[in-house]
């Protein structure tokens, strides 16, 4: 079960049977998004506490296999206590190793995601694997995409 | 082209002789295949595609046109077809009464559109259950949205099977029942026979959802006693782009017509139309010829297989895996739906300990073992049932007692990431 192994990473299994910033927050004060991912039923709450520009703290609930929750913990590592500006740099980085397109360019891609890149992502690389399983991309972006759309609410004013 | 080689004379279907009849076991790859997907799109013999190709290669012209000689043997084949998926399923004027549509999701919006278009009026009362596939949900619920009728849903229990207390109460005033003769997540087989008797005497119209039974039962809608049936191709060895309505021809003739174009008319004018007669009125544009013609392929396979060994074998083998996963994982797995198998189908959703069925899914992939994880297109049921998703093995003619220890070894693989 060598392609198993890639995307079964310890540290995913993990932040799977032990998610990290799980719960709730009152909203208001803090703003909440949730997502959808339609094809397989798995849901998502993110939960923002921001003090002007900066994330000061962030949890989230919801149900979904074991990628899917794990990406949602590993985010919740990655930006608490960052600024917004740097919360989105990280959904940046992620959302790139995401990407079907520079895994196929092999080599290129490597140079693409640098070493840099990689020391930003932290734990987070450890998803790096799943793109070698399409299907389960949809699995890994759902919290970062509902972060990212929590975000650009709080910038807008709209969020509760 | 000689399209049957598979008359089996014993009493139990030759897997091994069907499997040799199916290509995708010899060539999808080095692993063997487990296919256990079958309820989301059954696998084809080469009797279904060789009766495509051969037609393609030798009669190709449009139906209902041409006045030419291939055109005339194309329409030929295109309506043998029809009247042998009708004889399949015991209609009793199938020239007339088997509609060609894209699939049984289609075949449903067609009659609840064509209700919508004169059959019902604001605030009639339809009844479903809770345990439908959204194909039977959702047109429903638009004609709700567009119109304002009344939706009132059967429950069922926690083991799948259906309450039929209050049954009479729910049935009065309705006009139209429409229900699943075979759960596609718990595998139920409904009493539809029971309720659509209950339904005639309440003056109510019943609808069966067959996409789960008629590839795997042998299906009399005149013994059912029901009103119209829908099903699909591509689940009973066909093509995919291939669906059926069957309706009782006087119901069709009351019956406004779904889409317009080609072919459903008599006579157009600029200010109106007048609709062809049944079952034309509701096949417009050109229809999915090569695939109406290997739906007939497939319903003579299936015919020369014998639909009550298929049957049998369906309900052997599922003993076999409830025998064995209880053997295997004891109270670690758990089957949603009826525990008898002659009260279901061989759809079988499971739970294995706290793993996601995405998980599952993944890990059987690495065996060759398919199955299908996810809400199974019936999210209502999915709520009832207390989770987001399921993981799903389906059996059918090809599968036997490996495919179902293939799948037991997968699943206890699965301990090795999720403990």
């Amino acid at each position: 079960m060598q392609g198993l192994e890639d995307l079964y990473r310890e540290i995913i299994l993990d932040h799977y049977k032990n998610p990290r910033n799980s719960g709730q927050l009152d909203s208001p004060p803090a703003h909440r998004a949730e997502g959808y991912n339609p094809l397989c039923g798995d849901e998502v709450a993110v939960y923002v506490a921001n003090d002007g520009d900066r994330i000061v703290d962030i949890k989230m609930s919801g149900q979904g296999c074991s990628i899917s929750r794990s990406s949602a913990s590993l985010m919740t590592v990655a930006v608490k206590g960052k600024s917004v500006a740097e919360a989105r740099e990280a959904i940046r980085t992620f959302k790139n190793m995401m990407s079907i397109h520079e895994a196929a360019l092999g080599a290129e891609a490597e140079d693409q995601v640098g070493p840099a890149d990689l020391r930003t992502l932290g734990e987070l690389a450890a998803l790096q694997g799943v793109v070698k399983f399409p299907v389960r991309i949809k699995c890994a972006t759902l919290a970062w995409n509902t972060l990212s759309q929590l975000l650009d609410e709080i910038e807008a004013g709209e969020s509760n | 082209m000689e399209a049957m080689t598979t008359q089996d004379t014993t009493d139990t279907l030759d897997v091994a002789r069907i499997r040799a009849d199916f290509p995708i076991f010899d060539r999808h790859g080095e692993k063997p295949l487990h296919f256990l997907d079958s309820a989301a799109s059954s696998q084809r013999p080469i009797q279904v595609l060789a009766m495509m190709d051969e037609y393609y290669e030798t009669t190709h012209a449009n139906v209902h046109r041409g006045v030419y000689g291939l055109a005339e043997r194309a329409t030929e084949q295109y309506e043998d077809s029809r009247v042998a998926v009708g004889a399949f399923v015991g209609a009793p004027d199938p020239s007339r009464e088997i509609i060609f549509t894209k699939n049984a999701t289609e075949s449903l919006n067609l009659v609840s559109n064509s209700f919508a278009r004169g059959l019902f009026a604001p605030g009639d009362k339809v009844v479903l259950t809770k345990m439908e596939h959204h194909a039977n949900l959702v047109p429903w619920l638009m004609v709700k949205d567009q119109m304002g009728i009344e939706i009132v849903y059967i429950d069922h229990d926690a083991d799948g099977y259906l309450d039929l207390d209050g049954l009479d109460a729910k049935l009065d005033g309705a006009k139209l029942v429409s229900l699943t003769l075979c759960s596609n997540v718990l595998g139920t087989l409904n009493p539809v026979k029971e309720i659509a008797a209950r339904a005639h005497d309440a003056g109510a119209l019943v609808v069966a959802d067959g996409a789960q039974y008629v590839p795997h039962i042998a299906t009399d809608v005149q013994d059912l006693g029901i009103d119209m049936l829908a099903f699909t191709g591509h689940k009973m060895l066909g093509p995919t782009g291939i669906g059926v309505l069957w309706a009782k021809a006087e119901l069709l003739e009351r019956m406004p017509p779904f889409l317009g174009g080609g072919d459903m008319i008599l006579d157009v004018r600029l200010d109106g139309y007048t609709p062809n007669e049944i079952p034309y009125k509701f096949e417009a544009g050109t229809p999915p010829i090569a695939e109406a013609i290997g739906l007939g392929a497939a319903v003579k396979y299936l015919s020369a297989l014998g639909m009550d060994k298929v049957r049998a074998h369906e309900i052997a083998l599922s003993e076999y895996a409830f025998r064995r996963f209880e053997e295997e994982f004891g109270r670690d797995l758990v089957v949603h739906g009826p525990k008898n198998p002659l009260d279901r189908g061989g759809v079988l959703s499971f739970a294995y300990r706290n793993v996601h069925p995405h998980d599952i899914s993944q890990v059987l992939d690495q065996f060759g073992v398919c199955v299908r994880a996810g809400h199974h297109c019936a999210k209502p049921l999915m709520r009832t049932l207390g989770v987001a998703a399921t993981a799903r093995a389906s059996l059918y003619i090809y599968n036997d007692e490996s495919d179902v220890e293939g799948l037991i070894e997968a699943i206890a693989a699965t301990r090795s990431f999720f403990g």
